[in-house]
């Protein structure tokens, strides 16, 4: 292979990946944006969705079969299912601690994190369970490069998943009023807006963008256990510090920026893929230390 | 001589505070169809926190705010400005990161038919023209003048009832405040009532039909506003000159 060939592979592979990325840490901003609260279980809901999404597909497989149509009905199951779990979360564990210091509410998402692993290693004994729907290994060729079917179609679905939050957002008085609240939410309810109800709105978007994206990861790996949530809670983190946290449109870059970077950092000499997460690590702490804001974060001042 | 149209908005007895610090020590106002009425008083004297007690965003502790015979005390904030009581808000508080159209748009939250929507877009837009220029600029952009006609504009998307303008001229420079304070007049012509927070008392006085003059958290005095407006003592004691 040429370098040019591995290179144009690993924009493939990073753009996957960073998609799988940018849909968790979109809803580790959206929370950030209207409560303020880095959501630590955010990572344990994405695994969540990839034990709903399982078991969902299980359920359509007698009716549609495992193939295209059984992952994409269940991604839509888990994402519905897990919207409302996200919802229930936020009602009885972080609506209550709204008014405590920051700390409390942060602890309390910790406590949340937890409660979903064991919760789930207890239900499957700590398994790693198969996921294996029959999307096969065929793709095409361009030119020297692969692309599997299996990644078009998850890059798409993702795609198409933050286009749609895009057009709620900007669109909708629902997702107007989202942006209304994580600016001001004294004003916002001097508007007639529901504070309470875009927050509970806001998790359930959210979530159900994590549940997505588990699902998807499980059908694109293969696999699940009730691990896989806690680095790729700390990876979109990561993405949506890169983007500017609190941004819908840094969520999305950041995620597809440090998708990229790791699969191109494993390309350069010296950094393997074991330091995969080492780099993704470091870039973190570069992007706080020189640029807190992110790349599309804005400052807090306020013109008066 | 006051108006004899029905009261709309009444306070009873409010007191209101924040934490331990009580800033409302039993307000007692009313306020009737029709009328600018004008809260006035030195700084700390609790206008702010008489309209936010109206408008929900402080809880008062005793006493009663009904509007149209319905209590208003225990109700959120979203929930009395759906029932037409919109407060502006000192500051004016744009929604940075919205633009100037978006604002507009979000203050008809809770009209939900949308024909109607766009024709109080469309009266905003022809109130003030310089909004439709700007429509897509982020409202936070804008200058103190236009922010100030954004929040008003942004409150007429609602189909207010009655207004609750707090400091409207505040940071505006001299024209501007006299412009604003002429469309606050041309909006309660159309009938909207309005309850008004003002540290330029005098022109406060001009515009309103009746006045209270507050001091640390009750009413000291009310009046019709020319009688209030032409005690030079009541001027001199509470006004500031």
């Amino acid at each position: 292979m040429t370098l040019t060939t591995i290179l144009l592979q690993q924009l493939v592979n990073g753009l996957v990946l960073g998609s799988f990325y940018a849909l968790v840490a979109l809803g580790y901003t959206m929370v950030f944006g209207v409560v303020k609260l880095l959501n630590f279980a955010h990572g344990d809901l994405y695994m969540v969705g990839a034990f709903i999404g399982l078991l969902a597909l299980s359920l359509v497989a007698g009716a549609v079969g495992t193939s295209w149509v059984g992952v994409g009905l269940a991604i839509l199951l888990s994402m519905l299912a897990v919207g409302f779990f996200g919802v229930f979360i936020e009602r009885i564990a972080y609506a209550p601690m709204l008014k405590a210091p920051r700390l409390s509410i942060l602890i309390t998402a910790l406590a949340v994190s937890l409660v979903l692993q064991n919760g789930v290693l207890s239900l499957t004994g700590g398994q790693v369970m198969p996921f294996s729907p029959k999307l096969g290994f065929a793709g095409i060729n361009l030119g020297d490069i692969f692309i599997n079917y299996k990644q078009i179609a998850l890059a798409g679905a993702a795609a198409v998943l933050m286009l749609a939050l895009e057009l709620f957002v900007s669109r909708t008085q629902y997702g107007r009023a989202m942006r209304a609240v994580s600016v001001d939410k004294d004003m916002s309810e001097l508007m007639g807006i529901d504070v309470n109800r875009i927050i509970a709105v806001t998790f359930f978007v959210g979530t159900a963008l994590a549940a997505a994206a588990g699902t998807m990861a499980g059908a694109y790996y293969g696999s699940i256990w009730y691990f896989m949530g806690f680095l790729i809670g700390l990876k979109a983190f990561t993405a949506a510090v890169i983007g500017g946290i609190g941004s819908i449109p840094g969520a999305m870059l950041g995620g597809l920026v440090l998708g990229l970077l790791e699969s191109f950092g494993t390309q350069i000499p010296g950094i393997g893929s074991a330091w995969k997460d080492v780099f993704s690590f470091s870039v973190l702490i570069l992007v706080l230390v020189f640029k807190p804001t992110g790349l599309l974060g804005k400052s807090e001042q306020e013109r008066m | 001589m006051r108006s004899e149209a029905p009261v709309v908005l009444s306070l009873k007895g409010v007191e209101a505070g924040y934490g331990r610090i009580r800033a409302l020590h039993g307000i007692d106002l009313e306020v009737r169809a029709g009328e600018i009425v004008t809260l006035l008083g030195a700084n700390g004297a609790g206008k702010t926190t008489t309209l936010k007690t109206i408008s929900g965003l402080v809880r008062a502790t005793a006493g009663s705010v009904t509007f149209e015979g319905q209590e208003l005390v225990g109700r959120k904030a979203s929930d009395i400005a759906r029932l037409g009581v919109v407060h502006v808000p000192e500051g004016r508080h744009v929604l940075r990161g919205l633009s100037v159209r978006e604002n507009l748009e979000l203050g008809g939250f809770t009209v939900a038919d949308p024909k109607l929507r766009r024709e109080r877009l469309e009266h905003a837009f022809s109130l003030f023209p310089i909004l439709r220029e700007r429509q897509h600029q982020d409202g936070s952009l804008l200058s103190g003048g236009e922010q100030q006609m954004l929040a008003i504009g942004r409150a007429l998307m609602h189909g207010p009832k009655v207004l609750l303008l707090d400091e409207p001229s505040m940071g505006l420079a001299p024209k501007l405040v006299l412009e604003t304070f002429r469309i606050i007049r041309d909006l309660n012509q159309t009938g909207v009532t309005i309850l008004l927070v003002e540290q330029n008392a005098r022109l406060a006085l001009k515009l309103a039909d009746y006045g209270y003059v507050l001091e640390t958290g009750a009413v000291r005095m009310a009046g019709d506003a020319e009688t209030l407006g032409a005690s030079t003592s009541i001027v001199e004691a509470y006004l500031g000159a």
